[in-house]
């Protein structure tokens, strides 16, 4: 990374203002709609967390720049430039109180992408070194290690050999013209490596090669979290080089809601081309995989589950009905929470929040909205396909004394697989 | 030639004054489009997952239903809305004078509704936007975000429904003064609208438009 600067802050800032941001900045009537779709606003009350007030920065940013009558008033010295303190002073707004869960895009009456301009204005933020500190030191352990977590080879191949010792199926690494390849976050490799051991005996079921590669296997991206173009590129850049490399014809996005969005959104627009294979949500390919009849399922998990939409997936990716789908098959008991699927509340811990020291109490407070979800519907479990919101969520059930389990989807999947009748019986030819 | 400064002030209004308005409201309008559309957009080279143009018009009309939840947790500001929104056009459109301008303007007419219902609908609208300045003042995130501009466009709002009311109603000034406050309202209104939060008027297509083009083409509802 270059160095921090004002200048290159607000030159970033000029070049992210496109069509789009111009036409949202311009509509809005000030109706403070997006407040009441905002958990940093419903939970505290606090005025300051309206959606479209983090947005200021970015919004003066165009109004000088890319208007008559702003640069009209720039001239006259009536509508002044940013400084470094306003910038500082919005970072609490921009990094700490807003996860970039899109709900706020999805009440706007006059239509604003709100979450669209947040990621935008965090390029001016970091570009002028107003970033969180705890997502500068991903970022850099990121660009140096390869992970946010600092999680290396030796760590997965660890977890990789625990795994095929447990579950007793080859974990294939660096096998080149398989179909799928598996990327994982650091959060699965360190915390939920379960996932690892479910996929493979999915795949192993259901007839799937794949293989995880031994250098561009981390999947999350905090080049988009806290808003650079640059580190973005970079990470994305390690996945596709290794899955064209192995010459893969998919990409399997693993349970985890922003590195969907950077490695299928954003990623081809970050390299500037269209990738060689196809990029996959694990939740598309296991109902990708149940639709043809390759994925058996038998027996019905009998506590209570219900199901939290992770925003990325859902509201900015579009996953809906593949998860439900896969529930109600194996689960007797599934309820949904009010204000389910598209309209789901964030865990408060997307978009980097999670990453960032001076969240942590916000993030706590604001998961009330969650509580007020889960006592609609008591579940004995909670289903979700994102590692974060997973973290999050747990973290957040234990400060509120909830005794409630937190499971991701593709492990339940993997525990209801119907027994393979035609496979041989336990030492059997041993062939 | 008499002089009479209410009628002079009205011919200028109905004359001048509303050519002017109508050129700065074009201009305007045009300046805000072009000052959009000349920043363009990278062609984005992720696979959409469905149409994004498709979603994007879908966008344009969905979004002028109101939004899960959020009529519950602001009513004023929804039923104020669609009332004022409304009440606007009805009496833009169907008062039976105001068809008579349109009328000698395009060459075009067509019926108008019974003035005692247009009196009621201008009342009704008033109502509403006292209503939603209310909702504006009293709540914290609205009267947090609110700047000049948004009292000083309430007022420019408010006035052609006030004035065309007591003209109409003969309160206040003798008729030929109210008419002519009434249409130099009307060009007030006109003239800022393209350079102030009114402009929403034409850049909400825009704005709904991209959301839904944006998120639509990665299958996500808008």
């Amino acid at each position: 990374m270059t160095a921090a600067t004002l200048e290159r802050g607000l030159t970033a800032l000029k070049e992210h203002i496109d069509a789009p941001v111009a036409a949202f900045f311009s509509s809005c009537v000030h109706c403070g709609l997006c407040a009441e779709a905002c958990l940093f606003y419903t939970e505290t009350g606090d005025p300051k967390y309206a959606p479209i007030r983090k947005l200021e920065p970015l919004r003066r940013q165009w109004r000088r720049e890319y208007t008559l009558v702003g640069r009209l008033g720039a001239l006259l010295g009536l509508i002044k430039p940013l400084t470094d303190d306003e910038l500082a002073e919005w970072a609490h707004l921009i990094y700490d109180s807003c996860t970039m869960c899109g709900r706020c895009t999805l009440v706007c009456p006059v239509g604003n992408d709100l979450t669209y301009m947040i990621r935008k204005l965090r390029e001016g933020m970091a570009a002028s070194g107003h970033a969180r500190k705890g997502l500068v030191e991903a970022a850099k352990k990121t660009i140096k290690l390869g992970s946010p977590m600092g999680v290396q080879l030796p760590a997965l191949n660890a977890q990789i050999r625990r795994v095929e010792a447990e579950v007793g199926l080859p974990i294939p690494v660096d096998v080149a013209g398989v179909d799928y390849m598996v990327i994982l976050s650091s959060m699965e490799v360190i915390q939920f490596p379960e996932i690892i051991g479910a996929l493979a005996r999915i795949f192993d079921r259901a007839g799937v090669t794949w293989t995880i590669p031994s250098s561009g296997f981390e999947a999350t991206n905090v080049g988009i979290q806290i808003g650079s173009r640059d580190i973005a590129e970079e990470i994305v850049r390690r996945v596709v080089e290794a899955a064209e490399k192995l010459r893969v014809k998919y990409v399997i996005s693993p349970e985890c809601g922003h590195a969907y969005v950077a490695l299928r959104w954003e990623g081809p627009n970050l390299l500037g081309r269209p990738y060689r294979f196809e990029v996959i949500h694990l939740m598309e390919l296991l109902a990708k995989l149940r639709a043809e009849g390759r994925l058996p399922l038998a027996g019905k998990h009998d506590q209570r589950v219900t199901f939290h939409d992770p925003c990325q997936i859902i509201r900015r990716g579009g996953i809906d009905q593949e998860p439900r789908d896969l529930l109600n098959e194996i689960t007797e008991d599934f309820a949904e929470m009010p204000d389910a699927g598209i309209w789901n509340w964030c865990c408060g811990g997307g978009g980097g929040v999670s990453a960032v020291d001076e969240a942590e109490h916000l993030r706590t407070k604001v998961f009330s909205r969650k509580m007020c979800q889960l006592d609609e519907v008591h579940p004995e479990q909670l289903v979700t396909a994102c590692a974060n919101c997973r973290n999050i969520i747990e973290e957040g059930l234990e400060a509120y004394n909830k005794d409630i389990e937190v499971i991701g989807l593709t492990e339940l999947v993997a525990e209801y697989l119907a027994p393979d009748e035609t496979a041989p019986a336990e030492g059997g030819d041993g062939s | 030639m008499t002089s009479d400064p209410a009628m002079d002030l009205l011919m200028w209004a109905r004359g001048p004054g509303f050519q002017i308005a109508t050129v700065v409201l074009l201009f305007g309008i045009v300046l805000r489009i072009v000052e959009i559309l000349a920043l363009g957009r990278a062609r984005d080279l992720a696979p959409p997952k469905a149409s994004p143009a498709q979603s994007g018009l879908r966008t344009v009309f969905s979004r002028f239903l109101p939004r899960h939840g959020m009529a519950m947790r602001s009513p004023v500001i929804h039923i104020g809305g669609y009332l004022f929104h409304a009440g606007f056009f009805i009496v833009l459109l169907f008062f039976g004078p105001h068809i008579q301008l349109f009328e000698e303007g395009f060459g075009i007419g067509w019926p108008g509704l019974p003035s005692p219902l247009i009196e009621a609908v201008t009342v009704i609208s008033m109502v509403a936007l006292v209503a939603v300045l209310i909702a504006r003042v009293r709540d914290p995130v609205r009267k947090l975000l609110s700047t000049f501009e948004d009292y000083a466009v309430w007022v420019v709002t408010f006035l052609p429904f006030l004035t065309g009311f007591m003209a109409v109603n003969k309160l206040g000034l003798p008729y030929t003064w109210m008419m002519a406050l009434h249409v130099l309202s009307v060009e007030l209104l006109m003239v800022v609208l393209p350079f102030t939060k009114l402009t929403h008027a034409v850049t909400f297509l825009f704005a709904r438009y991209y959301n839904g083009w944006v998120n639509g083409r990665k299958g996500a509802a808008t």
